[in-house]
C-alpha cells in the first residue's frame, strides 16, 4: 500500500515536472491568463451563517487591489473574481462550475469550507484546475496520491489538537480532560486529533466530551456539564464567539481547568478582552500567525505594512481581525507562486511551483515558521508554536513544533 | 444534584432570552394575525444602533431610550410601507415579505458593521448569585422580560388601545365598523414589537455578544417557546421560552447523545403540543361553520 | 386563504368546439409537444454550465411541486421540505455509494421511502395548523442536519459521501450534463403530468375542500385526515425525489446542504410562482436557482439584501405568484381566439 501510494506520488511529480519542462520552452498560457492578466477564481460564504468568514474574501480582494496598483504579477494584473456560496455545498459547485466554464479561470484559490472543498475537489481534479491553499484546516487536504491538485495551506486541525495531545502527555501526565467542539468536521477533527495524540491512554484520559451547534445561542450548559465530569484540562474547539462565551463561562463558575484554546479563535481583542482579560490569563494555545491586537507587534515595521495595508485597501475590514491577517498571508503565497512560474502561466506550471515552496517567509507568520511544500508534501505550513496568555498578550514559548502530517 | 440545579438555572438565564423575543412575536401576532420571522433580525439590527450611539459617546440609558423611540417608530414604518400592500394578500405572500425583511436586515447589517463580533455593555453589574449558580446579569435580563410581560399583558387587558388592537387583529371589518382606525392599529402593533425586540436586543447583547448573526438562532428557539406557550398569550411566551431553556439545557447535559440536543429538544416541544396543540395557555380557536 | 387552482392546460372544454378545425384538445396537444419539443433541443444550443443551472431549475421546480400539492392545494404549510429533500438525496447516496445501486434505479425507492416518511410525519401533523405546522415543520428542518451528522456510518456525518458520476449512454453520443437534463425534463414531465391527473381529479378537489372549509368537507363525508396525510406523502414524495435527483447530479451530499435556508427558499420559489399552480413551480424553480446568483452580480457587499427585496418585489406585484396573477389575463387573451375555452382554471373567486 505504501509502496504504492509512494508511486503514485512519484508518478504525479515526475508528470508535474515534465509537463513543466515541456512548458517551460514556451512561454504558454492557460486558460484565463493573457498578457495583461491572469484570472483566479474563488467561493466564499459572503451571506448565510458561515457569513463570519467573508472578512477573509473581501481581505484577499484588497491584497491583490495593492499589488495590481504595484504593477501586478510580472506585468500582468490579477482579475480576482470571487462568488458567494452561502457555505452550501450545491452551490459551491454551480458556482466553480461558472468559474472555470464561463469566467474560464486559471486556477481556484482559497476557496473557504470544508464540506465545500470536498464537493469540487473531484471536479476540479477530474479538469485538472489547480485548487490551492484551501480555506479549511482538515486533514485531508495532504493527499496528493489522490488529489494532486488540491492543496492545502494552514496547519491541519488535527495536526494542532497532536500537538496540544504531546504537550499533556509531557507535562500534565495525570490530566483528565474535557473537550467542547463544534459539532461539525471543524471540531470534530480537533477531538480526532487529541485522542489520536493521547494515543492509547486516550480513552481514560478524555473524560467528557460536549458539542455545540452554531445556532446555540450560548456554550453555558455545555461548560457546566463538562465541570461536573471533574476534569481539569479543557480543550474548546469553537470558533471566536463561542470561545469567548466559554472562557467567560468557566471563569464564573469558578472552574480552574488547564485551558487550551484552538489557534482560529485567539484574539486578544475579539476574543480574550471581550471574554475578560482576566479570565484568560495562563490559558494555552497555538499559533502561527500574528495576532494584530497584541502589543508585542505593534511597533515592528511588518505589522505597520499590514495595517497601512488595511487602512489604504482593506478599508471595510476591521483591524482586530484575525481573518485579515490570514487572508493577506495566503494571497501573498498565491502571489509567490505565480511570480515564480514567470510567463508560464499553465495549469500544470502553477501546480508544480505551488508544490515547490523552499522556506517562503511571510511577514506576519510567527517568526521562525515558513511555507514549504513538496511532491509528497502538500502540507504548506507545518509547524507552530505553544503560546500563553499573561492577561495582556501571548507569550510564545518551547520551540517550534510541528505536529505528524497527513 | 448540584449539576442538576445549575443547569436548571443556566437553562433559565438562556429561556429568558428567547422569552424576550418570544414577547415581540406574540405582539405582532396579537396585533396582525402574522407570524414576523424578521424579528429577531430588527432586534438585532436595533441593538447595532444603540450600540453606535454608545460608541459616539451616549450614555447607556440615553441610548437605550432612543434607540426604543427609533426602534417603535421603524417598526410603524415597516408595516405601514411594507407590510401593507400584502395585507390582503394571501397570508403566504406576507411570510414571504418578513423573510426577505429577514434577509435584507441581516444583510445590510452584515455590511454596515461587519461579521466582526462585538462588545456590548450591560447595565447590569456582572456579579454572582445564588453561589455561582447565576449571575446578576442574568437576573436582569429575566427581570426586563417579567416587566415587559406584565407591561404587555396590562396593555392588552386595561386598555383601550389594547382592546381596540385586539380586535382589529380578530375582525378588522367589524372593528372598523365599530370606529377604530384599524390600520394605525396594525401599525401601532408593529411599533410596539420592535420596541419590545430592541429592548431584547440590547439586553440580550452582552451575554451572548453583538454580531449580524446573533439572533438568528435565538429566533428559532423564540419561535417555539412562543408557540409552546401559546402564539396569542404573552404569559404563554414568557413561560414557553423559559420552559424551552431549561428542556435545552437538561436535554444536553443528561442525554447519552447530545449532539442530537437541538432535535430531541424539539421533539419534546412537539409532543407537548400534540396534547395542547395551542399551546400550554393558548386558547383554542373555535370553529364556526 | 390560500389561492385558488390555475394549471397549465387544464381540460375545460365545450365537447364539440372546434377552432380552426381541431378540437381544444387537439391544440392542447400540439402546444404541449411543441414545448417539450423546444425545452428538449435547449440544452444543444447552450454551453454546460448553462445546462447544469437549468436541470438544477427543474429539479428544484419538482421540489416546489410537491410543495405545491400541500400548502397550495392542501393548505397545510411546511417550513420542513429541505428536510425530505434531503432524505431522497441521501437515500439515492447510499444506494449508489453502499450498495452500487445504479443512479436511474435510486429514484423509485427514494420516492417510496419519502413517501412514507410524509405520511408518518402526515399523521401527528393533522394535529396543528397555522403557526404551529410551520413549528413542526420547522423542527424536521432543523432536525435533519443534526441526525445526518450523528448516523455517520450510514451518511459519511460531515464529510459527506462523493458519488460517481452517471455515465450517459454510449449509443447516444451525447455528454453527461446534456444526458442529465434530459433525464430530469422527463422526469419533470412525469410529475406535472402526475400531479396535474392528480390534482384535476377526485382527490385534488378533496384537498382544495379540505384547504377551504374543512367542516363543510368533513360534513360531506371527506375523509379529512385520509386525504391530508395523503396530500402530506406525494407532496414529499415529489420532494424527495427531486432530492434523489440533486444527489445524482451535483455528485456530492453532505449535512451542509440542507439547511434551513433550502426549506425556506421552497416555500418563497413556491410563493413566487403561485402556490396552487403547478406552472407555478418551474417560475419557482427559475426563482430559486437565478435570483440569489444574480442578486450577487449586483452587490457583492449585501447579495442577500437584494435577494430580499426581489422577494419583496415579487410579492407586492404579484401576491398570487407569477402563475397564480398572470392566469386570468392569459386566459382573457385566450378567450378572443377560442371563446369558452380557459388555458387556467378560474376556480370559483373569492
Amino acid at each position: 500500500m505504501a509502496a504504492q501510494r509512494a508511486l503514485n506520488t512519484g508518478l504525479s511529480a515526475l508528470g508535474f515536472i515534465l509537463a513543466g519542462v515541456l512548458a517551460a520552452a514556451a512561454g504558454q498560457y492557460g486558460p484565463g491568463v493573457s498578457d495583461t492578466e491572469i484570472k483566479i477564481g474563488n467561493t466564499m460564504p459572503y451571506s448565510g451563517p458561515g457569513s463570519g468568514y467573508s472578512s477573509i474574501g473581501k481581505s484577499l480582494t484588497a491584497y491583490f487591489a495593492m499589488i495590481n496598483d504595484q504593477g501586478g504579477i510580472n506585468g500582468r494584473k490579477i482579475n480576482f473574481i470571487s462568488r458567494d456560496d452561502s457555505y452550501s455545498p450545491p452551490k459551491t459547485v454551480e458556482q466553480v462550475r461558472k468559474l472555470v466554464e464561463e469566467d474560464q479561470v486559471l486556477l481556484l484559490f482559497q476557496s473557504l469550507g470544508t464540506p465545500t472543498n470536498i464537493a469540487i475537489r473531484g471536479y476540479l481534479n477530474d479538469n485538472k484546475v489547480p485548487q490551492l491553499f484551501v480555506g479549511s484546516g482538515a486533514d485531508q487536504w495532504n493527499d496528493p496520491a489522490h488529489y494532486p491538485w488540491t492543496i492545502g495551506w494552514q496547519p491541519s486541525y488535527g495536526t494542532e489538537a497532536r500537538i496540544f495531545a504531546r504537550y499533556v502527555l509531557k507535562n500534565l501526565p495525570n490530566a483528565t480532560i474535557a473537550v467542547l467542539y463544534q459539532n461539525d468536521d471543524f471540531g470534530k477533527d480537533y477531538l480526532k486529533g487529541m485522542r489520536a495524540g493521547l494515543g492509547d491512554k486516550a480513552n481514560k484520559m478524555v473524560v467528557a466530551t460536549k458539542s455545540y451547534e452554531t445556532t446555540d445561542p450560548t456554550v453555558d450548559s455545555q461548560i457546566v456539564a463538562l465541570q461536573g465530569s471533574g476534569a481539569n484540562v479543557l480543550l474548546t474547539a469553537a470558533i471566536p464567539k463561542f470561545t469567548t462565551l466559554a472562557i467567560r463561562k468557566v471563569y464564573d463558575i469558578g472552574w480552574h481547568p488547564t485551558q487550551f484554546l484552538n489557534s482560529v479563535s485567539t484574539s486578544v481583542g475579539s476574543v480574550m478582552k471581550p471574554a475578560g482579560a482576566e479570565k484568560g490569563v495562563g490559558i494555552l494555545s497555538a499559533a502561527y500567525t500574528k495576532d494584530p491586537t497584541d502589543p508585542q507587534w505593534q511597533n515592528t515595521p511588518e505589522y505597520k505594512d499590514w495595517l497601512s495595508w488595511m487602512k489604504k485597501y482593506n478599508t471595510s475590514g476591521n483591524v482586530a481581525d484575525a481573518f485579515a491577517v490570514y487572508g493577506y498571508s495566503t494571497a501573498q503565497t498565491l502571489v509567490a507562486v505565480l511570480k515564480a512560474c514567470g510567463d508560464n502561466l499553465t495549469r500544470e506550471n502553477v501546480m508544480r511551483e505551488a508544490v515547490q515552496i523552499h522556506d517562503l517567509k511571510l511577514p506576519m507568520l510567527l517568526p521562525g515558521i515558513t511555507i514549504s511544500t513538496g511532491a509528497d508534501d502538500y502540507a504548506p505550513i507545518k509547524q507552530m508554536k505553544l503560546q500563553k496568555f499573561d492577561g495582556r498578550t501571548w507569550k510564545v514559548f518551547g520551540d517550534i513544533v510541528s505536529g505528524s502530517g497527513g | 444534584m448540584h449539576q442538576f440545579l445549575q443547569q436548571i438555572f443556566s437553562g433559565l438565564a438562556s429561556g429568558a432570552i428567547y422569552a424576550s423575543v418570544a414577547l415581540a412575536l406574540v405582539m405582532i401576532y396579537r396585533a396582525t394575525d402574522l407570524v414576523n420571522f424578521a424579528q429577531g433580525e430588527m432586534a438585532m439590527f436595533s441593538t447595532y444602533i444603540a450600540w453606535t450611539l454608545m460608541n459616539a459617546g451616549l450614555p447607556f440609558w440615553l441610548a437605550f431610550l432612543i434607540t426604543l423611540v427609533v426602534s417603535f417608530v421603524g417598526g410603524m414604518l415597516i408595516e405601514r410601507v411594507l407590510i401593507r400592500p400584502v395585507e390582503n394578500a394571501p397570508v403566504l405572500a406576507a411570510v414571504v415579505v418578513t423573510i426577505g425583511l429577514l434577509l435584507i436586515f441581516n444583510s445590510v447589517a452584515g455590511w454596515i458593521y461587519t461579521y466582526t463580533v462585538q462588545d456590548f455593555p450591560s447595565p447590569f453589574p456582572d456579579r454572582p448569585v445564588f453561589g455561582a449558580l447565576m449571575t446578576t446579569q442574568d437576573l436582569g435580563v429575566i427581570a426586563v422580560t417579567l416587566v415587559m410581560l406584565v407591561l404587555l399583558f396590562a396593555f392588552f387587558r386595561f386598555t383601550s388601545t389594547g382592546l381596540a388592537m385586539r380586535a382589529a387583529a380578530q375582525n378588522p371589518e367589524s372593528a372598523r365598523l365599530c370606529g377604530i382606525p384599524v390600520g394605525r392599529m396594525l401599525a401601532i402593533g408593529w411599533g410596539l414589537a420592535a420596541a419590545i425586540g430592541a429592548t431584547a436586543g440590547i439586553m440580550v447583547a452582552p451575554v451572548l455578544f453583538l454580531d449580524p448573526n446573533m439572533m438568528g438562532g435565538v429566533l428559532i428557539y423564540a419561535f417555539a417557546g412562543a408557540l409552546l406557550g401559546g402564539i396569542t398569550s404573552p404569559v404563554g411566551a414568557v413561560a414557553g421560552g423559559l420552559i424551552v431553556g431549561v428542556t435545552e439545557n437538561l436535554v444536553g447535559t443528561y442525554l447519552i447523545a447530545s449532539q442530537l440536543k437541538l432535535t430531541v429538544a424539539f421533539a419534546l416541544i412537539i409532543l407537548v403540543l400534540v396534547f395542547r396543540p395551542n399551546g400550554l395557555f393558548g386558547t383554542a380557536i373555535v370553529r364556526r361553520v | 386563504m390560500m389561492d385558488k387552482s390555475a394549471t397549465f392546460i387544464a381540460p375545460e372544454t365545450l365537447a364539440g368546439d372546434r377552432y380552426a378545425g381541431l378540437t381544444a384538445g387537439a391544440w392542447q396537444w400540439i402546444a404541449a409537444l411543441i414545448a417539450i419539443a423546444l425545452v428538449a433541443a435547449l440544452p444543444f444550443g447552450l454551453s454546460k454550465y448553462h445546462v447544469f443551472e437549468l436541470t438544477m431549475v427543474m429539479i428544484y421546480a419538482i421540489a416546489v411541486l410537491g410543495l405545491n400539492i400541500l400548502t397550495g392545494y392542501n393548505g397545510q404549510i411546511s417550513l420542513g421540505h429541505g428536510g425530505f429533500f434531503a432524505a431522497g438525496a441521501y437515500t439515492a447516496a447510499i444506494l449508489m455509494h453502499r450498495y452500487g445501486v445504479p443512479y436511474w434505479a435510486t429514484l423509485p425507492p427514494a420516492a417510496l421511502i419519502c413517501f412514507v416518511l410524509g405520511v408518518l410525519f402526515g399523521l401527528p401533523a393533522l394535529r396543528f395548523e397555522g403557526p404551529y405546522l410551520a413549528l413542526v415543520t420547522l423542527a424536521m428542518a432543523l432536525a435533519t442536519p443534526q441526525l445526518l451528522k450523528y448516523f455517520d456510518t450510514w451518511t459519511g456525518g460531515q464529510q459527506g459521501i462523493n458519488l460517481a458520476k452517471p455515465v450517459p449512454p454510449a449509443g447516444l453520443g451525447i455528454d453527461r450534463d446534456r444526458w442529465l437534463y434530459l433525464v430530469v425534463l422527463v422526469a419533470l414531465l412525469i410529475a406535472m403530468r402526475v400531479a396535474a391527473n392528480m390534482l384535476h381529479g377526485r382527490t385534488g378537489r378533496a384537498f382544495v375542500a379540505i384547504r377551504d372549509h374543512p367542516i363543510a368537507a368533513a360534513a360531506m363525508g371527506i375523509n379529512t385526515a385520509r386525504y391530508k396525510t395523503l396530500a402530506f406523502g406525494t407532496s414529499t414524495l415529489f420532494t424527495g425525489a427531486a432530492g434523489a435527483l440533486a444527489a445524482i447530479v451535483i455528485g456530492y451530499v453532505s449535512p451542509e446542504s440542507y439547511s434551513i435556508f433550502l426549506s425556506v427558499s421552497f416555500l418563497v420559489g413556491s410563493a413566487v410562482g403561485g402556490i396552487a399552480t403547478i406552472g407555478g413551480a418551474i417560475v419557482g424553480g427559475l426563482f430559486i436557482q437565478f435570483v440569489p446568483n444574480l442578486a450577487n452580480d449586483v452587490s457583492d457587499a449585501a447579495p442577500w439584501a437584494i435577494y430580499g427585496l426581489a422577494m419583496l418585489l415579487f410579492m407586492y406585484l404579484m401576491p398570487r405568484g407569477v402563475v397564480g396573477s398572470l392566469g386570468p389575463w392569459i386566459n382573457r387573451a385566450l378567450q378572443r381566439i377560442m371563446p369558452h375555452q380557459t388555458a387556467f382554471d378560474d376556480g370559483a373567486k373569492e
